[in-house]
């Protein structure tokens, strides 16, 4: 999946670390590149994704924002058209909301509406996800929100090499991008992630296991747990084939297709809501492109259809391994 | 503009009086009761961040330093008022009347920790910033249509001002002239943005210029003058005077939460000239002779046997239930959800 490696010197790093060291390059190769966000600066960021970046950039480029998303993205929205790659950090996606508008009437039609003369080439960075007992709304997991949204792509990285490179990736785009973070997966593995710059392609998702009886489709938080799953699934006789999905919008439709036209069988994990989730679109996608080749109905593991629960019951929301073995069961035994 | 709103107080640091028009109102008895308030919101609050270093509670937020702002301000509300908390605002709240065992099972993750007492109208604390001001115009707007005589005060910090909220609510409370008070507590840091960073205004209080809303500034740490202000801005509000915006300047002493690091970011001889509310009320009741070693010994006993019982309760509370999940979301639960709920519950007997 690396693409554009130039040189052998990897790092073990955290996802947290390989996304530090994705912005830290971007801020060494283009002068353009700006960092907005709350707490960025000093501060490194909550999640230290920005550690060290004021040190090094100074306040001019990294910059520590008033309390405000509708503000940094509407400011960055202007910054964009007009000369700069605004590189901003929404302190959890929980909080993204007041700058919905903005996304939504703005970000994404930029383009659009002015027929290609002004363009909004920024990035929109944004922890999701619950499992680390955060406080209420800090949870969430809006991305149906935006995949229902035309003119901004929507990527989520699901390990630390591929954080570094689709983020470096998302930087170049031409167009919008939200890139979401799985907060669980921040600390959760280190892995070996090549020094220099290189990009994952935007649009591609990746298989990280290759199986014949079934498919299992996630992405971010979610892989680790269809990844366990598959491991018990195998453990049982089951054959699983793994499709990190990565980019959420525009979909990498051949990938899934070829799978599911392989096994016949799919389930989808997501830990959003099901209702209105992308899941429903994969299924869709399914249906399009491999409906003949369907050995059992398409299996969804998800959120229930409500709000993030406070942390004492975040993990009864939540998909876990257990209720994706299920899944995978019934799908096989139907 | 920052000598249009120079820093109110009634007593000093040192604990003398400053405005003497306050003299007679200044009893012992009142000394006590704030005291008596700011001791035991004190002791939740470092119970609140000990319990989290065991692992015993999720992440805190401390608001020590900030003592006689809440309980100043929320001593002067009246029994039917409305009162629209942040996550840092648990020692208004139990000031005015929330539940100790119900605070403690909020920061353990638990939604029963939002519900307050029966006929008790405390908001559910807002965690999004800033978006509780909006609310609090609503309420004291429809106070104002029912034509009572109560009115709706709302929380929020320094950080909060640069949010859209903020700005609406104020706009609608003077176009509307809702018994709004605006209690902003200016404690000088949104995690690690300074005020000064926050906003070129000097000081909050002038905003409220703009929307033509009476403001003061004051000194959040005076817990009489947080008391009297907002008192007199309750009263306004109340007789059908309208809005007010109170700034009452104040300190964090510690980190923004117990998973924060004041010291990446915040110079450490800061705030160190900053007497510590308790010790000023103290020293302004010694001074007077309000002090009585054995009865504030008494206060004390009291508040520790208080934290400690709500703390058992909380950690000897039923386990959280799964239906509270689903339960809560609709009147009536729609049909997808009830299966939802039943296929759950069905999976978790298979799995047990
Ligand atoms: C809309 C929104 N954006 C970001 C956050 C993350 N956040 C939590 S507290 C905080 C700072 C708030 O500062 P201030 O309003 O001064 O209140 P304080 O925490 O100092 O009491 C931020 C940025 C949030 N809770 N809500």
């Amino acid at each position: 999946m690396v693409q554009t490696q130039t040189a052998s010197a990897t790092k073990q790093l955290t996802m947290v670390q390989a996304i530090n060291d994705a912005l830290k390059l971007k801020l060494e190769q283009d002068e353009t590149t700006l960092l907005l966000g709350e707490d960025i600066g000093k501060n490194g960021g909550v999640f230290r994704a920005t550690g060290g970046l004021y040190d090094t950039f100074g306040a001019d480029r990294v910059i520590d924002t008033p309390l405000s998303e509708s503000g940094i993205v509407g400011t960055a929205v202007g910054l964009a058209v007009n000369g700069f790659k605004p590189i901003v950090e929404m302190q959890f996606m929980g909080f993204i909301y007041p700058a919905y508008d903005q996304i939504m009437t703005h970000v994404s039609r930029m383009r659009m509406k002015s027929m290609g003369r002004f363009t909004v080439p920024m990035v929109i960075r944004a922890p999701y996800g619950a499992g680390i007992r955060a406080p209420e709304v800090h949870s969430d997991s809006a991305e149906a929100l935006f995949t229902h949204m035309p003119g901004i792509k929507v990527v989520c990285p699901a390990s630390p090499r591929q954080a570094k490179g689709l983020l470096m990736a998302a930087i170049e785009d031409p167009d919008p991008v939200l890139f979401m973070e799985p907060m669980r997966s921040y600390r959760a593995q280190r892995e070996t992630v090549p020094t220099d710059a290189y990009t994952c392609e935007i649009g591609k998702g990746r298989r990280l296991h290759e199986g014949s009886d079934i498919s299992l489709i996630a992405w971010g938080a979610m892989v680790a747990i269809a990844e366990a799953a598959a491991r018990k699934a195998e453990a049982k006789g089951i054959s699983c084939d793994v499709i990190d999905v990565q980019t959420l919008y525009p979909l990498d439709r051949d990938l899934i297709a070829e799978s599911v036209q392989k096994t016949g069988r799919a389930v989808i994990v997501h830990e959003a809501q099901g209702t209105g989730g992308l899941g429903n679109d994969i299924v869709s996608l399914i249906n399009d492109e491999a409906f003949l080749y369907l050995r059992a109905p398409i299996e969804r593991v998800t959120g229930f259809d409500v709000p993030v629960p406070f942390f004492a019951l975040e993990d009864q929301y939540m998909p876990n391994t257990a209720r994706v073995l299920k899944q995978i069961e019934r799908a096989v035994n139907f | 503009m920052n000598n249009q709103f120079p820093i109110t107080k009634i007593i000093d640091d040192d604990g003398t009086l400053l405005d003497t028009s306050y003299e007679e109102q200044l009893t012992e008895a009142l000394s006590y009761h704030l005291y008596h308030h700011m001791y035991r919101i004190r002791t939740f609050d470092r119970k609140a961040i000990s319990l989290q270093r065991q692992g015993r509670i999720g992440t805190y937020p401390p608001f020590e330093g900030q003592e006689a702002a809440q309980v100043g301000s929320a001593y002067a509300l009246g029994e039917d008022d409305w009162v629209f908390p942040t996550y840092r605002d648990h020692g208004a709240t139990l000031t005015f009347g929330a539940d100790m065992t119900r605070m403690f099972m909020y920061w353990n993750g638990r939604v029963e920790g939002c519900v307050p007492p029966e006929g008790k109208r405390i908001f559910p604390a807002a965690v999004p910033i800033a978006t509780q001001i909006p609310h609090a115009v609503g309420a004291a707007w429809a106070e104002k249509k029912k034509g009572t005589d109560n009115i709706a005060l709302v929380y929020f910090g320094d950080g909060a001002t640069s949010e859209g909220d903020f700005h609406e609510g104020l706009n609608f409370a003077g176009v509307f002239q809702t018994p709004t008070v605006f209690f902003n507590q200016n404690n000088g840091y949104a995690i690690s943005v300074p005020f000064e960073k926050q906003t070129n205004s000097a000081t909050i209080a002038q905003k409220a210029i703009a929307y033509d809303i009476p403001s003061v500034r004051i000194d959040g740490n005076d817990c009489f003058a947080v008391y009297f202000t907002t008192k007199e801005a309750i009263d306004a509000a109340r007789k059908g005077k309208g809005p007010t915006l109170i700034e009452a300047v104040t300190w964090r002493t510690g980190a923004h939460t117990t998973a924060d690091d004041p010291s990446k970011y915040r110079p450490e001889h800061l705030g160190t000239d900053t007497v510590d509310p308790l010790e000023r009320l103290e020293r302004f009741m010694k001074t007077y002779g309000h002090w009585n070693d054995e009865k504030i010994a008494e206060i004390e006993q009291t508040c520790q046997a208080e934290v400690e019982t709500a703390v058992e309760q909380m950690e000897n509370a039923s386990q959280p239930n799964v239906d509270d999940m689903f339960n809560h979301v609709f009147a009536e639960l729609p049909d997808h959800l009830a299966n939802q709920k039943l296929a759950y519950e069905a999976f978790l007997k298979e799995e047990s």
